[in-house]
């Protein structure tokens, strides 16, 4: 009798008024916050405080933190900056399409399809060992060296076709790690049921892995984003090169500080969507 | 009772392990065969051999007459006679369950969804799952996933079901529902082979119990002869632990 009187008494407390529990964790949270809060501004402050007082802020500030350079820089940098999402727009879906492709190639067992196979491995191995800007070069001058006529002399053209070799081959690694995290008793389901090789991997395989590797996949198309300015190297007057147009115009390095903030702009959103997908993947595998 | 399914010497070995070690068993038409035994004595092996999920190394399978176990035959055509239900369900998870029951007679057979959808609706009606057509596998219980599963070796008219442990990985109160599904199949005189470890099941239902141990059918026979006065020791000391 009196066991039940006590529980009685605790479910009572618990609607009601917070659980020892709870009042010791609320007080735990105060805590690491008030910590929490101090520790960042004292850091803040020194930055504030420390920074202008190097012997060499004066210049640093006048030549990267212009005001009236970066308003009469940044509206063109914008401008600049539509050509790299353009540069991007157009190569996304062919990375897409042929890391898929090479990722398939890499996967085929049959003998006959061997060199398709051995083509596959050499893609990744050749192209993940190489710096993107030597692979921007070599393409970039090297292919309208070869006199082609206009517009196959573009560097548009081949300078997206080597972020599109480079990019292909990470994304066909990702996708073929995908492959292989599909475990092999949804192959064997699909075997026991009579289906062949091929739809087992195109309707039960890959939609799958494709979907495993999404999160993975974002990451990489930041990195695009980002490297696409190498492009500026062989001709095509995006932001980077813009940027540098204006340093020289301007003789101020504003400009480049403008460029970096679009690029953020831009990206960090990204990197926290991508990092969200990732979280929530690995919940769900939880 | 004319013999579908015929297994002889049947080997298997997984590196240095050997599974199978000559196995002989016949299974008539319209029969249902248990396979009983400790965990690792060869059952689940077995039953992948005899869909050819696993290539035997010596011995042979005939179904019907004609061997299967041939080396470089073409299993496909095999295994859509022969369906199979996996302990762990192995549903598509990216598909509902109606498109994982048609997926195999799409592709396989080139049937389309229109054709399908009034047996497909049937079957899912049949074993209680007549809401559940449109769900995910993940938005259904251990229970009905297995519903689906069946349904989804059925679809393709099999002539033999195998099942494998189908309910161990069930909670306890799920286990009888898919009971139920086979109680029905056995009904409709479907041929079945099952590795079970529920022996009050096998007791009711079964023609014919085999246990197996080591790799070897130490011991088969009806279910009350089986059951009640098992020959061999080791049937002996595996009953006592498990009934």
């Amino acid at each position: 009798m009196s066991e039940t009187s006590v529980q009685n008494k605790a479910t009572e407390r618990s609607s009601s008024a917070p659980t020892r529990r709870e009042v010791y964790e609320a007080g735990i949270r105060r805590r690491s916050n008030r910590i929490a809060l101090t520790s960042t501004a004292i850091v803040v402050l020194a930055i504030v405080v420390l920074v202008p007082l190097a012997p060499g802020w004066d210049a640093v500030q006048r030549a990267f933190f212009n005001g009236r350079v970066f308003a009469a820089t940044f509206p063109g940098l914008l401008e600049a900056f539509l050509l790299n999402v353009m540069i991007f727009a157009w190569s996304a879906p062919l990375i897409a399409i042929t890391g898929l492709a090479i990722a398939l190639c890499r996967d085929t067992r049959a003998p006959a399809l061997f060199p398709l196979r051995l083509f596959g491995i050499a893609y990744t191995d050749v192209f993940r060992g190489l710096p993107v800007v030597l692979v921007i070069y070599i393409i970039g001058f090297g292919v309208p060296g070869l006199g082609l006529p206009r517009p196959w002399n573009s560097p548009y053209i081949w300078g997206t076709l080597a972020l599109v070799l480079v990019y292909s081959a990470y994304v066909a690694e990702v996708i073929r790690s995908g492959i292989d995290s599909i475990h092999q008793s949804q192959r064997s389901a699909a075997a026991s049921l009579g289906l062949s090789d091929q739809d087992t991997m195109r309707f039960v395989v890959l939609p799958q892995a494709v979907r495993n590797v999404v999160p993975a996949n974002m990451n990489l198309f930041i990195a695009l984003q980002k490297d696409v300015a190498l492009l500026s190297f062989i001709g095509p007057v995006e932001i980077f090169r813009q940027a540098g147009v204006y340093k020289s115009l301007y003789a101020n390095f504003t400009p480049y500080v403008g460029a970096a903030l679009i690029f953020l702009a831009l990206t960090i959103p990204a990197t926290r969507y991508a990092d969200y997908l990732m979280n929530k993947q690995n919940r769900a595998r939880t | 009772m004319t013999t579908k399914l015929s297994l002889r010497g049947v080997r298997k070995r997984f590196g240095d392990h050997e599974v199978c070690k000559g196995i002989d068993l016949d299974v008539a038409e319209g029969e249902m065969v248990c396979l009983i035994g400790a965990s690792g004595s060869g059952k689940s092996t077995l039953l992948r051999c005899m869909n050819l999920l696993e290539p035997i190394d010596d011995g042979a399978i005939w179904l019907d007459g004609v061997d299967i176990s041939e080396p470089g035959l073409d299993p496909q055509p095999v295994r859509q006679q022969i369906g199979i239900v996996f302990q762990s369900y192995n549903l598509f998870p990216h598909m509902t369950a109606a498109e994982n029951v048609m997926l195999a007679p799409r592709r396989v057979r080139g049937l389309n969804r229109q054709d399908l959808l009034p047996r497909v609706t049937q079957l899912f009606a049949r074993f209680g799952l007549g809401e559940r057509m449109g769900h995910y596998p993940d938005q259904l219980s251990g229970g009905q996933q297995q519903r689906v599963a069946i349904i989804r070796a059925l679809a393709m008219e099999p002539q033999i079901m195998l099942f494998d442990e189908i309910t161990s990985a069930l909670d306890p109160e799920l286990v009888g529902e898919v009971l139920d599904v086979l109680r029905d199949l056995r009904q409709q005189g479907m041929t079945m082979v099952l590795a079970t470890h529920e022996m009050g099941f096998a007791r009711e239902l079964a023609d014919k119990v085999c246990f197996l141990d080591a790799g070897r059918i130490l011991e088969q026979g009806p279910p009350e002869v089986l059951f009640a006065a098992p020959q061999e020791e080791r049937t002996k000391a595996f009953l006592a632990r498990v009934l």
